[in-house]
């Protein structure tokens, strides 16, 4: 049971952070735009939103993470703005000026942390974590998972996940923001300011991928060191994976999630310890899961039809 | 076309990537002036001379970096320019150096062949690696960004893994150096570069370059590949294989990389591959470099070098207290404006065009 209990704990830290840069990749490409860039958002977001952290220590916890949390959101939403203005407003290659902001990013951080404090690791606090929450925490089993040891962020994740759902599938904002990844001339022809649309759903994904940044480096570490592991490139398996849907799309991290905790933690679980295989097979796993997963489900891509063209008016 | 025609096309042709790389350099500086403005002029000077003051050890040092960045900006630029992203360079790479140090370690046959053997097998098995991205989107559809993503991490964990059976250092958690039998022959390059750690892997890494020119624009085989990398409907309708050439281009784009691996670590530099859980960083460097080139297999020698070059530079700087990653942002930079370097193209035309008509205006006036 505590083994159960300690894998599903380590899982959402995993899940929660590929969910919400899933998510925000998800708003970015459904109003037709590719953000490859989301690894160096994340980076931007996590350093800023350290930073602050670092900034406010005097506060209460939660607060400091609330403000830090609102800072990464920020950065990353600043920093998507030379992504959105090179794809949207110059019709540049979007792989091109994603790639750009990924290389930028770590550089950028490194460059920053070590001319401010001589050393490029940025150290911080882990003062965020709950041991239990009143009441809920007393339910057996549940409680023990969902609210012993846990972090704020995970219920911001899922909260995330909830709001995303219903502005994408419920709202008019949600169904012209689609429109404009679908088919944008009939968008523009309707009326919808497809450039503005298209601006708003790089902005949100930048804002995501800058929380998302944060929500990655506070579980799992101590000090930032300009990385983020490659969970930028991860969120964007998990958005194809999850067939560009709110739904699917938590499906997918929280499949990734699983098995990232399995591979990080399986000399924990006495079941896959006894089966004796190398470390490495574990570390392969979410990798080469993904890919059976994608082979299956890739080939009814429900992929954004106008994702990855500039718009242009004249051209139909 | 006359020879000033030609050289005037070429000068166009090149005019963008000049004013990107002003505007890298630009932002490089302004950078350097935010964080330590006394020593910003001194810190800018020794990037632009970069490698090039050090004699001729300092220009062999730069050619020495500029062969697995060129070999890898290769590879990169075959994809771009056939239609695939190649984002797997990392994977590639580390199979195809640790499949050449392990053949340099253990197999006993006399020079040459003890490094074109490792070589070769180098360029074998990362065109095999590389080849399972090109096979799962033909057959599966799986997206080639995300299947080369997902395949370095397995590539990177694999070889940790073989190395550490095979031929492990574990004083120093790497590979075991390449023995000097294996090592590749400095080819005359020791002699005009004397004390620098360049060697015969710079002249093979060339003649890949003007290989794969001839290769892409040259030859019947070649312009299919674009073709299908422009336009794969039409060039189905044109009976082209779109799919059979989505796989090679992948293979040639894995065995260029993979052969950087092998032309990295067949030296005498003291490098080697870390056992460690990070993706190696010459996978990233090698789009930076393709992208620079316009993925012309003939500027990505030109790129690979000016990269080189500003990274030896980027050392150097460090006299003057700056961080070297300095070089990362001014590339980084650079290769944002290239993303638009068509529209700057455009504009500009259109400047040259409203200039004239002022001109002439001018002159009726």
């Amino acid at each position: 049971m505590n083994t159960l209990v300690f894998t599903l704990q380590q899982t959402f830290l995993f899940f929660v952070p590929l969910l919400i840069v899933a998510l925000g990749a998800m708003f970015s490409e459904r109003s037709g735009v590719l953000n490859i860039g989301l690894e160096g958002i994340m980076v931007m977001g996590a350093f800023f939103g350290i930073l602050t952290i670092n900034a406010l220590t005097e506060l209460p916890a939660q607060l400091q993470l609330l403000c830090g949390i609102i800072v990464s959101m920020i950065a990353g939403m600043v920093y998507t703005l030379f992504h959105a203005f090179a794809a949207i407003t110059l019709k540049a290659d979007q792989t091109i000026s994603g790639t750009a902001l990924n290389l930028f990013a770590p550089a950028f951080c490194i460059f920053m942390a070590r001319v401010v404090q001589e050393v490029q690791q940025v150290a911080f606090k882990n003062v965020f974590r709950i041991d239990k929450a009143p009441v809920l925490g007393e339910i057996p089993f549940f409680g023990e998972v969902l609210f012993q040891k846990f972090y704020l962020t995970t219920y911001l994740g899922i909260l995330i996940l909830i709001v995303s759902w219903i502005v994408i599938e419920k709202t008019r904002f949600g169904l012209r923001l689609r429109a404009c990844g679908e088919n944008p001339h009939a968008a523009d022809s309707v009326g919808i300011n497809v450039t503005k649309m298209r601006y708003l759903g790089v902005m949100i994904s930048g804002a995501l991928g800058g929380l998302g940044g944060l929500v990655f480096v506070v579980p799992t570490s101590t000090t930032f060191n300009a990385t983020v592991a490659g969970y930028g490139f991860l969120a964007l398996a998990v958005l194809i994976f999850g067939q560009w849907q709110p739904g699917r799309i938590a499906v997918a991290a929280l499949f990734f999630g699983l098995m990232k905790t399995i591979a990080a933690a399986y000399s924990g679980i006495p079941l896959l310890m006894d089966l004796g295989f190398p470390d490495t097979v574990y570390k392969i796993i979410p990798y080469a899961a993904t890919i059976i997963v994608l082979m299956f489900t890739s080939k009814n891509s429900k992929s954004p039809a106008a994702s990855g063209t500039p718009y242009n008016k004249g051209e139909r | 076309m006359s020879r000033k025609a030609h050289l005037k096309k070429f000068l166009a042709a090149l005019l963008p990537t000049v004013i990107c790389i002003v505007m890298g350099l630009l932002v490089g500086f302004l950078i350097l002036l935010f964080a330590n403005p006394s020593q910003a002029a001194n810190g800018f000077k020794t990037i632009l001379s970069g490698g090039f003051v050090g004699g001729m050890r300092g220009i062999g040092n730069v050619f020495y970096y500029a062969t697995p960045a060129m070999m890898v900006g290769l590879g990169v630029a075959v994809g771009f320019k056939t239609g695939v992203f190649n984002i797997g360079g990392s994977g590639q790479f580390v199979i195809g150096g640790y499949f050449a140090m392990l053949l340099a370690h253990t197999l006993q046959i006399p020079r040459p062949f003890s490094w074109i053997v490792p070589i070769l097998a180098a360029a074998v098995t990362a065109a095999v690696w590389a080849s399972i991205a090109g096979l799962l989107y033909v057959y599966f559809k799986v997206n080639i960004v995300i299947s080369t993503i997902l395949l370095n991490y397995i590539g990177m964990y694999l070889v940790n893994y073989l190395i550490r059976y095979t031929i492990y250092d574990s004083g120093k958690n790497q590979a075991k150096l390449t023995p000097e039998s294996a090592q590749i022959p400095g080819m005359g390059l020791d002699i005009l570069f004397p004390d620098s750690s360049l060697n015969g892997g710079f002249i093979i890494a060339v003649l890949f370059a003007i290989l794969i020119y001839i290769l892409l624009f040259k030859t019947t085989k070649g312009y299919e590949m674009i073709a299908g990398g422009l336009n794969p409907s039409a060039s189905l309708l044109a009976g082209i294989s779109v799919k059979k050439n989505t796989v090679l281009s992948m293979c040639i784009s894995g065995a260029l990389i993979g052969i950087g691996g092998a032309l990295m670590f067949l030296s005498n530099s003291g490098k080697s591959i870390s056992v460690v859980d990070t993706l190696a960083a010459e996978g990233f460097n090698g789009i930076s470099v393709a992208l620079l080139a316009g993925n012309h297999p003939l500027g990505v020698i030109l790129s690979s070098i000016f990269i080189a070059s500003i990274t030896v530079g980027g050392f150097y700087m460090q006299a003057y207290r700056f961080v070297p990653e300095i070089i990362d942002i001014i590339v980084a930079v650079i290769i944002y404006f290239s993303a638009f370097s068509l529209l700057i193209m455009q504009n500009f035309e259109k400047l040259q065009i409203w200039l004239k008509n002022k001109r002439e205006e001018g002159h009726e006036g």
